[in-house]
């Protein structure tokens, strides 16, 4: 294969800047690559070279003018749950199949302004409501290490493109999992940062309050210049947060002697299975090995995580997928009668059953009658979780355990059954909660080759220690390396 | 049966702000539909809301003004309904915190002081407006309006008639536009009341069950919807049936009251508090410095004309119904300050009159406080007589000469004669020339002493002073 795909974002960089290729080769490399393999594993639902090469050229621009950043040029995909200005933006969902973004999310706006290539637009679940991207309108996306195999979800699109090389990084949002989970599924590095950190505006409301954008990429090292674009005060997003600028490559090389790990021992209970226990016991020996020590901690309110992800993100996503009515733009039901009849057979045409049943969920907490018992009470079990980190943190500087507890499933395996499939976020729908940064790097196979990621929670604004810590690990280990082509 | 009626009002004020409350989009009134909401108005996928800092500061400074409390944290909330004119699927608007608790206002009502509490303000946006006409059986959305800021002003039910309602809407209306919150424009629906009525027997404590009664615009249509809706209760009452809570709209056209929505197909509107915005805080400081900006509120300044300026009551009442009348009024008295009873007649008098006539407000007034003062100095210090003062006033008003009141005396001649020695001979002419008169007043007819004081005028072509006159000629002629 051609080492292009497999170049780290600063080796691309060195060669854009010393002239080896340009962005305009780059990026058409890649939209080749789009082209021969993307109907295996449908990993973009939009792919638009015309304007991609446009931004290449002016990227090229750029760089023969000596103004270039580091991701200038450098094509990087981005989820279809971001607005870009002139691109289709369908959050994989049939109700924007026609919705032409007017204007570019804050996310956009600052990869554009760094000079990268829009790619394309990657599949995800409806609305990012899902864990294994089967609920695209779209169509399911395969597993790149195993066609049988589901992506995960919701960022199932991009985690797919980076592991199949099909894109050298990618964006992914993460509302219970939604970068982690298909980064551990799909053998790549991804991270959720701090809430707050990254501009929410232009990013498509699924629950306001767990949402947060992030990169997907190769390596850590890949994750920390992709972090310094995607980091930044948004004065269109109220709970963006003003911070000082960070650098987060600063902190890669520091070593890790004394770095105290707290390993929950609620996430090494049961329900994690043998084969990914293997790779995680792995991944803590070498870190061990780098000067770390472990100690045990404890998450007592885990078990309640799913139970109040799944009470917030619904009356959240209810009130946020109102506006989808088919009145103003998307799609609206080709014969309705009266008004109430075109809100009912628009919603019921143009949203999928997953999208419908957080809809009702939602709907149904929030109900009169049902708001205490459910919403309230989610609430203050939500400052319980925050609390056990807070706790935690008194004897540890970071968190480690696996970021899903099984390898990857086969597609069509858990579709039917929602409550399985909730699951798959048992382990990383407290870092939303909580808005804590949290991230997955690759460590190894377990079951049928799949690969299996470690999950690394910090506590708030730490992403540059968290960054640290995986790269070391990827210093030493090269499952980050590792493609399944 | 003696019946009593309890009305509560919700007022929804808009704000005056420059843009809108959750968007940087005009809320100019009046633009070509759609023109004025942008891609936040019109709820594209992804945007996200922006508290507007002025709507803020106008909430607080609404509370400061009838002392309530600023609560902070305030919460924004979500009110979750499906309407085309409701671009989100839901409003914006505050629920369980709201930015203004409690405070209160006085009104009064056939010279009765009353005060009534206020549960609540909170802000909220505006929906866009659903156009039914001119788009052949469909409907048109125009979204200019959606997202303008709004300040829904709540009282307890403590108003007992029609009556009590208009003043106390109207007290809000002279408070709201005084402090410059709102401009109180009610055609352009910048003042809207909804109205809680109930009746009961008189002596119950238990409140009658309440009907709503939204959208009214005037507070003419105001007093007759309540008029209306507390007869109709009443006579269901009375005729032993039962009121049904519900939502009614009031028909100018018809003078009635109609069913809109009963309770139980009221919507469940699921509020719950808006994530995307955080909890409003408001700092001491923040309510500090907009307390120190407020203006003197009417009721202050009302009573103070009546202990420092002496002015009368009803006076007082007249001159602090706006704030621009207080204002001119206060600008007027600052240059004659022993002569507010002087200036309070001639605004109250001349220059209101002349405002309604043409149809003008006291802002485009052509006359300002200065121009007036002086010309009132010209009285008070009898250069000019009354009468001559009023035709100055017309000069003054079509702005001849550069609007200078000496100028335009002089010019009209209208110099009273104050010369004593002057008025003295003119007086012995006039008494020479009427003798009968002269006689019939010595005879004890008092009339005759008007008739000769006209002689005079008239022989002085009414320059002279008539307080000099007067009282020459009654030395004269008790000589």
């Amino acid at each position: 294969m051609n080492t292009l795909f497999n170049a780290s974002l600063e080796q691309l960089s060195t060669q854009l800047a010393g002239k080896k290729i340009s962005s305009t080769e780059l990026t058409t490399e890649f939209l080749k690559r789009i082209q021969q393999l993307n109907p295996e594993y449908n990993a973009f639902i939009t792919v638009n070279e015309e304007m991609s090469l446009a931004q290449a050229q002016a990227a090229d621009k750029l760089l023969a003018s000596g103004k270039a950043n580091a991701l200038t040029g450098i094509p990087i995909a981005q989820k279809d749950i971001f607005c870009a200005k002139g691109w289709l933006t369908t959050c994989g969902s049939k109700m924007l199949s026609n919705f032409v973004s007017p204007y570019d999310a804050g996310v956009i706006e600052r990869f554009n302004q760094t000079g990268s290539v829009n790619l394309g637009k990657t599949n995800m679940d409806e609305f990012a409501m899902g864990s294994s991207n089967e609920t695209s309108y779209y169509g399911v996306v395969r597993n790149p290490w195993d066609r049988l195999a589901v992506p995960g979800g919701s960022s199932g699109g991009a985690a797919c493109a980076v592991a199949a090389r099909l894109a050298p990084a990618a964006t992914g949002t993460d509302t219970g999992g939604s970068i982690r989970q298909p980064a551990a599924l799909c053998g790549i590095s991804g991270i959720k940062p701090t809430y707050g950190l990254v501009s929410r505006y232009g990013m498509i409301a699924f629950a306001s309050s767990l949402d947060q954008g992030g990169p997907m990429a190769k390596s850590a090292e890949d994750l920390a210049l992709l972090l310094n674009v995607m980091v930044g005060f948004d004065p269109r997003d109220s709970t963006s947060l003003q911070r000082d600028i960070e650098d987060y490559t600063r902190d890669l090389q520091k070593p890790l002697n004394g770095l105290r790990i707290g390993l929950p021992k609620e996430y090494f209970a049961e329900g994690m299975s043998k084969d990914v226990e293997m790779a995680i016991e792995n991944a803590l020996n070498e870190y061990r090995k780098l000067g770390a020590q472990t100690v045990e901690v404890t998450l007592p309110n885990t078990p309640l995580s799913i139970p109040v992800y799944y009470v917030l993100a619904p009356a959240e996503a209810s009130s946020n997928l109102s506006r989808f009515d088919g009145v103003r733009y998307g799609y609206r039901a080709e014969s309705y009668g009266d008004l109430g009849d075109m809100y009912r057979k628009t919603r019921a045409q143009g949203f999928g059953p997953e999208v419908k049943r957080r809809i009702l969920i939602g709907t149904y907490v929030l109900s009169h009658g049902y708001y205490d018992a459910y919403y309230i009470k989610a609430q203050k079990l939500r400052r319980l979780i925050a609390q056990d980190f807070t706790d935690a943190y008194k004897q540890c500087d970071i968190i480690m355990g696996p970021t899903t507890p099984t390898v990857a499933f086969n597609v069509g395996e858990k579709s039917g059954d929602p409550i399985q499939m909730y699951l798959s976020d048992i382990y990383t729908s407290a870092a939303n909660l909580t808005g804590l940064p949290a991230m997955s790097i690759p460590v190894g196979f377990g079951d049928q080759h799949r690969p299996v990621g470690l999950h690394i929670i910090g506590n708030y604004f730490r992403e540059a220690q968290m960054l640290n810590v995986a790269h070391q690990y990827q210093q030493t280990t090269d499952w980050h390396q590792q493609s399944p082509l | 049966m003696q019946w009593e009626i309890v009305i509560g009002l919700e007022v929804h004020t808009q704000l005056s702000t420059q843009s809108k409350i959750f968007s940087g989009a005009s809320t100019a009134y009046g633009a070509a539909p759609n023109t004025q909401a942008c891609v936040i108005d019109l709820a594209l996928p992804g945007v996200l809301p922006v508290l507007n800092k002025g709507a803020v500061e106008r909430a607080i400074k609404f509370g400061l003004s009838v002392g309530a409390k600023i609560n902070s944290p305030s919460i924004f909330a979500r009110k979750n309904y499906f309407y085309p004119d409701l671009p989100k699927g839901y409003q914006i608007s505050q629920y369980e915190l709201p930015v203004v608790q409690g405070g209160s206002i006085k009104i009064e009502v056939d010279g009765i002081e009353k005060t009534i509490r206020l549960t609540r303000a909170h802000l909220e946006e505006d929906a866009g407006k659903s156009l039914h006409e001119d788009f052949h059986g469909m409907s048109g959305i125009d979204l200019n309006r959606a997202g303008t800021p709004l300040l829904e002003i709540v009282s307890e039910p403590d108003l007992r008639s029609s009556a009590e309602a208009v003043a106390y809407a109207k007290t809000l209306h002279s408070l709201v536009r005084w402090i410059g919150i709102c401009d109180g424009n009610m055609q352009e629906g910048s003042f809207r009341c909804d109205a809680n009525v109930s009746v009961r027997p008189r002596g119950q404590e238990k409140f009658g069950t309440r009907c709503e009664i939204k959208n009214l615009n005037s507070f003419r249509f105001l007093e007759k919807a309540i008029d209306y809706e507390a007869r109709r209760q009443i006579d269901i009452l009375e005729d032993g049936g039962a009121i049904r809570q519900e939502t009614r709209l009031y028909d100018a056209n018809k003078d009635e009251t109609r069913t809109m929505r009963t309770k139980e197909d009221a919507n469940d509107y699921r509020y719950f508090p808006d994530p995307d915005l955080l909890p409003l805080e408001i700092s001491p400081d923040w309510i500090g410095h907009i307390a120190s900006s407020l203006p003197e509120l009417p009721q202050v300044r009302e009573d103070r004309y009546v202990s420092e300026l002496s002015l009368t009551a009803y006076d007082a009442a007249v001159l602090t119904s706006s704030r621009e009348i207080a204002d001119y009024f206060e600008a007027t008295v600052r240059v004659l300050p022993t002569q507010a009873k002087l200036c309070a007649n001639w605004i109250m008098g001349d220059v209101m009159a002349q405002l309604n006539k043409e149809g003008i407000e006291i802002p485009a007034c052509p006359i300002q406080p200065d121009s007036l003062a002086a010309l009132l100095t010209r009285i008070s210090d009898g250069t000019i007589s009354g009468k001559a003062a009023k035709a100055v006033f017309e000069s003054l008003w079509h702005g001849e000469l550069n609007k200078d009141v000496d100028a335009i005396i002089a010019a009209k001649g209208l110099k009273q004669i104050s010369d004593d020695g002057a008025i003295d001979k003119i007086i012995d002419q006039v008494l020479q020339a009427n003798p009968q008169q002269v006689a019939d007043y010595r005879n004890g007819k008092e009339k005759a002493f008007n008739s000769l004081v006209g002689q005079i005028m008239k022989a002085t072509q009414g320059k002279a002073n008539p307080a000099q006159v007067h009282a020459i000629l009654k030395k004269k002629l008790e000589q």
